[in-house]
């Protein structure tokens, strides 16, 4: 049994202090992303939670360079990539998207030159990794009481705005009748989808943080009709994902090909999409057609309409 | 900087410049933004894997992109949301980045793939290369016409389709993603896979605010993209900096441009032509 | 044979020269339906739809939203297939076109492109453009009333003036049949009375046929040769006159209904008695609501 035991919790793990870290800031991210995530899944914002992302990775870059916490500097542009996003939202859903990816290609273009002068000013390796593909056995401890307060303002910002959001998305003129400002919720909810989206970034990197985001919500939204259970589902399989992530990058130390073990970033999201695979195939859904190459419309894409159809407050 | 061994790499240049303002044109006219930001994340797990296997990266890159792109298509034409699809892709980037981390070359080779480099192209790619871009281009003004026809009415190409057999607007859709995966082979090792999208719709959105004319509007896009490329190169090369650092500013700063000539044009007729046609007759469709 | 009497042998021949009128007439028709049924979603969209349509001829499709007009274009075109019965179109050049289509104002195309596309859009490269065909290009925009508007982006152009374009489009090609999906549905008064106008001139002077679909029959009064009715799946087809008649429809809607004329203008209520009885008139005039959308 013990043997059993030493195989899948190898040696230290429970002793190391990076372990615990990446669990403590693994499991929180996981918590936000789930709850977060299901309404931006919900409501066809999945491609702001990847430009947000991308707009974040600058600010991840530009924080290293001044030797300040990357959370911050992802945090800062997140936000302010928000606010743009809000004034650029008004206009038409095509028009937008192309406005959008021009900024993300700017803000991109600037991360690449942070992020070079990171490695030749600072002549600190691996700085292009951390802040694309995350690194969260990098974390210091001092993150930690940081990611706890953002986590709760974050997880505040849902809860006020919840039931406006789901009166919102279950019928905007029933919404408009009471006196929900729209435009408010909608801003708060950004608000609240960029400090998610800072917290994932610091744990699986810019580039791979919408996984966590939209995956274990679109997996829980499979699952129930009702959100707040798809909150709870999708909390509970973020956290088991990361923590199993970290488990394996633990233990993958030994094994081939290269006997340094396997990037967590890429275990966590492995398992991610292992799990929406599992439940995607075996609850077939017919779904609607559309164009190949390109998204349905951001503001109401026809899936995700049906589920609207379907919300049950 | 105009000698040696840079010749090769502006003639590589040029050639991305001119497939990715050509077939830009059309990702713009589609609104095909989402599978040009799409397919390139695809290509780079096939980069990171094809390097580290020794095999040729172009060649890993163009059959990922192949993948990627007829992935994407399948998908949708199944109804998948584009949920799955985003999923889909993250899930190739984080194989990319398990790739990279088991080849000795992790820091710098990820960051040449993903915001490009100046040499991205060497001499021995560069007949590939250019028949690669031959091809794209080739195909794009051969299915010229067709391909505006589908993008714009598509609701009368599909019409048109039905009773033909001739150039179905589904195999149009096809032909299309697959030309787009092989721009994005050839032009990711030189402008990186994170900014091919800036690349493919920057300066065609800043020629269609130009001139409405469409062949006009295409060759625009393509001088637009050639000089974006080149000052790109130039400044890569004399200050040591990533391509994709200018590739994305020089880019937004087209656009920005060209929707401030848009918007002076239309301020301009306003004022000058109050009885114009723009303003004698209101909307009477409500657009969506 | 001896046996038969007169009256049986000139009702048999009397019978055999109405199919053969029929047969003739339908064979020089450009398009006709017999018994096409068409099943949506488990739910029966058109039931034993015929009727045909000749060279020249103004047809008005009428019928409420969901009656199944779009359903029977896209049959027409080949986009739908049909369970039962069959379609028949004499000639491929078929003009369509559609209610509504989706340009951004930025879209580098101006209303002469776009008629241009009409032309040559199938063909493969680029398109040159040359003197012949700028000038069929420019005759077209002018027989629509386009040419003030020429040269504007095709986005940027009023739902009226878009749709001059599209129908200049679809003519271009010179086609024999020409479909449009409900033209009239977003248009004020006068614009519809202007296109209304329009396309029956081209009918009359291309000998082109003309189909539209429409919730409003009015508009069409003045100039429509035919009407093909659409009711709960079913079609009556003929002249104004045989059609919209108080029999008709009430066999149509299944339940009784009113055909007022008022001011030369028609309106179809559903009345008291019969099956409806006790839930009090309802037009069924495919009336707008106040926002202008069809009810």
């Amino acid at each position: 049994m013990s043997g059993v035991w030493a195989t899948i919790f190898q040696p230290g793990f429970f002793a190391s202090d990076e372990v615990r870290t990446a669990l403590i800031v693994g499991g929180l991210v996981a918590v936000v992303s789930g709850v977060v995530g299901v309404f931006t899944v919900l409501r066809g914002q999945s491609f702001a939670g990847h430009s947000l992302a991308d707009v974040g990775a600058t600010g991840g870059s530009g924080a290293y360079l001044l030797a300040v916490p990357p959370l911050w500097g992802f945090l800062a542009l997140s936000v302010v990539g928000a606010g743009l996003m809000e004034l650029i939202g008004i206009q038409r859903a095509r028009s937008r998207d192309l406005a959008t990816g021009i900024v993300l290609g700017a803000a991109l273009g600037v991360s690449a030159l942070l992020l070079y002068w990171d490695t030749t000013w600072h002549s600190s390796n691996g700085q292009a990794m951390t802040v694309l593909f995350g690194s969260i056995f990098a974390l210091s401890e001092s993150t930690i009481p940081l990611v706890v307060v953002f986590s709760a303002v974050s997880l505040v910002l849902v809860v006020l705005v919840y039931r406006p959001l789901l009166l919102a998305g279950l019928h905007p003129d029933l919404a408009r009748a009471q006196r929900v400002n729209a435009r408010l919720v909608g801003w708060v909810f950004l608000a609240a989808l960029a400090i998610a989206v800072a917290l994932s970034s610091i744990a699986l990197g810019s580039i791979l943080s919408t996984a966590i985001l939209i995956g274990p919500a679109a997996t829980a939204v499979r699952l129930t009709r009702r959100p707040g259970l798809a909150m709870l589902w999708a909390a509970l399989i973020g956290v088991l994902a990361m923590w199993l992530g970290v488990l394996l990058s633990y233990d993958s130390y030994t094994w081939p090909p290269a006997h340094h073990g396997w990037p967590v970033s890429f275990l966590v999201v492995a398992l991610i999409v292992t799990a929406y695979l599992a439940v995607d195939l075996t609850s077939g859904r017919r779904r609607s057609r559309h164009r190949p190459d390109r998204p349905p419309v951001a503001a109401a894409e026809p899936d995700e309409d049906a589920i609207h159809a379907e919300w049950v407050a | 900087m105009f000698s040696g061994f840079m010749v090769g790499t502006w003639e590589a240049a040029s050639m991305v410049a001119v497939v990715g303002g050509l077939v830009g044109f059309f990702v713009v006219m589609r609104g095909s933004a989402f599978a040009a930001h799409a397919v390139p994340q695809g290509a780079f797990a096939g980069a990171a894997g094809a390097s580290l296997l020794g095999l040729n990266v172009i060649l890993g890159l163009g059959v990922f992109a192949v993948l990627a792109a007829l992935g994407i298509g399948w998908l949708s034409r199944r109804g998948r949301h584009d949920v799955v699809v985003a999923l889909m892709l993250v899930a190739l980037l984080a194989l990319g980045s398990l790739f990279l981390s088991w080849s000795t070359q992790y820091e710098p080779e990820i960051f040449g793939l993903l915001f490009g480099q100046v040499l991205g192209v060497d001499r021995s790619n560069l007949v590939p290369t250019a028949m690669l871009a031959a091809v794209c281009v080739l195909v794009i003004l051969a299915l010229f016409r067709p391909l505006l026809l589908a993008s714009a009415l598509p609701e009368i190409a599909d019409a048109d389709s039905s009773r033909t057999r001739w150039l179905r607007t589904g195999s149009l859709e096809l032909i299309f993603l697959v030309v787009l995966a092989l721009a994005t082979s050839l032009t990711l090792p030189v402008v990186g896979a994170l900014l091919i999208f800036s690349l493919m719709i920057g300066p065609p959105a800043a020629a269609r605010s130009i001139t409405a004319n469409p062949r006009a509007a295409a060759g625009l896009s393509v001088g637009i993209a050639l000089a974006t490329v080149w000052l790109s190169i130039a400044g890569a090369y004399r200050w040591n900096l990533p391509v994709g650092f200018f590739v994305g500013v020089l880019s937004a700063a087209c656009y920005l441009l060209g929707r401030g000539w848009a918007f002076c044009r239309r301020h301009a007729r306003r004022v000058s032509a109050p009885g114009s046609v723009a303003m004698a007759s209101a909307p009477e469709w409500e657009q969506p | 044979m001896s046996g038969r009497t007169r009256d049986q042998d000139s009702g048999a021949a009397a019978a055999q020269r109405a199919v053969a009128r029929d047969a003739q007439m339908n064979s020089a028709a450009l398009l006709s339906l017999d018994r096409v049924s068409v099943g949506l979603g488990g739910r029966e969209v058109l039931r034993g739809v015929s009727f045909a349509v000749r060279p020249g001829e103004f047809t008005g499709l009428i019928g409420a939203n969901g009656a199944g007009k779009t359903t029977l274009l896209r049959v027409i075109l080949g986009l739908q297939r049909v369970d039962g019965g069959r379609v028949s179109v004499a000639d491929r050049r078929v003009g369509y076109v559609p209610q509504k289509v989706l340009l951004e104002p930025d879209v580098p195309l101006r209303a002469c492109d776009v008629v241009a596309l009409g032309l040559d859009g199938r063909r493969l490269g680029i398109g040159w453009p040359s003197a012949r065909k700028k000038m069929f290009v420019d005759e077209m925009l002018a027989a629509v009333g386009a040419d003030p508007f020429a040269d504007a982006r095709v986005g940027e152009l009023s739902g009226g003036e878009q749709q001059r374009v599209l129908i200049a489009h679809a003519l271009i090609g010179r086609p024999r049949l020409l479909l449009l999906d409900e033209p009239l549905a977003n248009l004020d008064l006068s614009s519809s009375a202007d296109v209304v106008a329009l396309l029956a001139r081209i009918a009359r002077e291309q000998q082109i046929a003309v189909l539209l679909s429409a919730h409003e029959m009015n508009p069409l009064l003045p100039v429509t040769d035919r009407i093909v009715y659409l009711a709960h799946g079913r079609a009556a087809s003929g002249t104004t006159g045989e059609v919209i008649t108080t029999e008709v429809l009430s066999r149509l809607y299944g339940h009784h209904v009113d055909v007022l004329r008022v001011h030369g203008r028609i309106l179809v209520v559903a009345g008291n008695g019969g099956p409806d009885a006790g839930r009090g008139p309802i037009t069924i005039d495919h009336a707008r609501d106040a926002s202008g959308g069809a009810v």
